[in-house]
């Protein structure tokens, strides 16, 4: 009787600790919510920074968002898929792939920030690329590329090994039996990784801070090598603020990274289910 | 043809050789600032020191406030997600309906999936002044609200790891458990939890590691006043908090200022390290116990 009473405790414990996931969740956004969304209208989003709260919008800061996130996905998914296609395919049992496979576990392990502080002097100060778009970019991509290395390589695991057999059977070479049959069989999985990945280099803040993103830009970007903010930024700055309308601010310009965020993950989650109930061998 | 062959695989190893570019220069990179940062600095002050007050007229160059602050928030951490996250584990994994179980985990990925500039937004908005009515004295900067809500963050994390540690406990161990006549409970605490004791530990430590490098969420909430203190509910700051706080600044590049973030950075490259490579040792050694 004692042990089902604890049976039952434990049990009753641990569903209040699910729940209190979800609760948290829960309450976080509805008070995001209740705080940002009357602040949240057309004009937030199309105004351009200003030094009155109530005049301020996101625009410069949404523009860099976006900047940011196409250069990243320029930079890194070539990179980073290559990298996963040579690991998983052709280095299987050299040195240099076991050395490349410790690295990026390691890598995947490092902290954001010190990222930043990598391109800060690496793309910032030695290449000269200064506090632009590019220095952001590259240093995100380096963020970001163990993650869609990792994807690849599980997405190409995913792929069986009677697809490659039987292309090399019909007298393919590795790369046609690579680029013809592997890595279409593969996409979903790399395109999912990669969206994840991206997601989060759209809400990364700390990296881009020390690589000189700024909290206010006058106006949107032009090219790659315009100085930038990004909502994540733009978010920072107006919370550390005093004032209570700037946290008003704050909550409605996290709800557009939120909402990023979440398709983002959402479109990721909707590929991953669908290619896995295409997909049968 | 072959030629073909070959030069594509040369261009997918050169891809993946960036990757090994990126470690060498990070270790380049601090090595190369902190070496310069101790030509200016003694190394005896920088370990021994109790203040760090690069930013004063009256400067001092002692890390150990910053390190405190780091392991004070992050042990608060740990201490909210450990229980929370491992109970969670042994829930999903031994109670739940497969159903629960399909609705659980897409909400933990939608926490993991927060930014933390967001999470950042909660603690001093939300968490912060709740705990100013349960505890009158919590100052609005403090390590006990960015704390409590990194720990938040940070459930995911062990959960999940946990949950794989726990599923792959064999089967015949379980049934066997369960065979005695053995209660759920006794079979997770006595039987599975024993079992997965290595994956639990390395998501444990993978947790710790996460903590130190968190970064956005003490910057907001913690004050970024570095004290050597493991009294939570005044202001700190973190070695990460520390960085942000210079990078904002207008510091000039080069000045030793500058210089004293890459030999904050060094520290917590080599904590995180240190932690990466016991957890993939432990891993490596114990993973494969059962197969």
């Amino acid at each position: 009787m004692n042990n089902r009473l604890k049976n039952n405790l434990f049990k009753y414990w641990a569903i209040a600790c699910t729940l209190f996931g979800i609760i948290m969740l829960g309450v976080f956004i509805i008070n995001i919510l209740i705080d940002g969304l009357g602040r949240l209208d057309w004009n937030f989003i199309t105004d351009l920074p200003s030094r009155k709260a109530e005049n301020a919008g996101i625009f410069t800061a949404v523009m860099g968002t976006l900047w940011i996130l196409g250069l990243t996905a320029i930079i890194s998914i070539p990179v980073g898929v290559a990298a996963g296609i040579y690991l998983e395919e052709y280095g299987k049992k050299s040195r240099f792939a076991n050395m490349l496979e410790i690295n990026i576990t390691n890598l995947a392990g490092i902290p954001s920030i010190i990222y930043g502080i990598l391109g800060l002097e690496v793309f910032v100060r030695t290449a000269g690329l200064g506090s632009s778009l590019i220095s952001g970019a590259l240093t995100l991509s380096l963020l970001i590329l163990p993650v869609i290395i990792v994807a690849t390589r599980e997405a190409i695991k995913a792929v069986p090994k009677t697809i490659s057999e039987a292309s090399y059977a019909l007298g393919a070479s590795k790369w046609q039996t690579i680029s013809e049959q592997i890595l279409p069989a593969a996409g979903g999985g790399i395109v999912t990784g990669v969206i994840l990945a991206l997601s989060r280099a759209a809400g990364e803040t700390a990296p881009l801070i020390v690589v000189g993103a700024l909290t206010y830009v006058p106006f949107a970007p032009q090219t790659p090598m315009d100085q930038y903010s990004v909502l994540p930024m733009q978010i920072f700055n107006w919370i550390s603020r005093p004032e209570k309308e700037f946290g008003v601010n704050a909550a409605a310009a996290i709800i557009v990274l939120l909402l990023i965020t979440f398709i983002m993950n959402g479109i990721a989650i909707y590929l991953r289910n669908r290619w896995q109930k295409k997909v049968k061998w | 043809m072959r030629r073909k062959e070959k030069i594509i695989e040369f261009l997918l190893a050169l891809a993946g050789a960036i990757t090994v570019l990126t470690t060498i220069g990070i270790l380049w990179v601090l090595l190369y600032e902190t070496v310069l940062f101790f030509g200016e600095v003694s190394i005896v002050e920088f370990f021994t020191d109790t203040q760090w007050t690069p930013l004063f007229a009256d400067k001092h160059f002692g890390i150990l406030p910053l390190i405190s602050g780091t392991v004070l928030t992050s042990f608060i951490a740990i201490f909210v997600a450990l229980p929370i996250g491992l109970s969670i584990a042994v829930y999903l994994n031994e109670y739940a309906h497969p159903k629960m179980r399909r609705t659980v985990k897409p909400v933990m990925e939608i926490l993991a999936a927060i930014p933390t500039v967001v999470y950042g937004f909660f603690a001093l908005t939300v968490v912060t002044p709740y705990l100013q009515t349960i505890i009158p004295g919590l100052a609005g900067f403090n390590a006990l609200s960015p704390g409590i809500v990194m720990g938040i963050m940070i459930i995911p994390l062990i959960s999940s790891l946990s949950e794989d540690a726990l599923y792959a406990v064999p089967k015949s161990l379980r049934e066997a458990s369960y065979g005695l006549g053995a209660t759920q409970f006794q079979t997770s605490f006595k039987v599975l939890i024993p079992a997965a004791s290595s994956g639990i530990i390395v998501s444990v430590i993978l947790a710790i590691s996460r903590a130190f490098g968190e970064t956005m969420i003490v910057a907001i909430a913690a004050g970024l006043e570095p004290r050597l203190t493991l009294d939570p509910t005044v202001p700190i700051a973190t070695i990460t908090a520390y960085i942000v706080q210079v990078s904002m600044g207008d510091v000039p590049q080069g000045s030793l200022e500058f210089k004293s973030i890459f030999a904050a950075g060094m520290m917590l490259f080599v904590f995180t390290f240190i932690l990466n490579t016991i957890s993939a040792r432990v891993k490596k050694k114990f993973y494969h116990k059962y197969e």
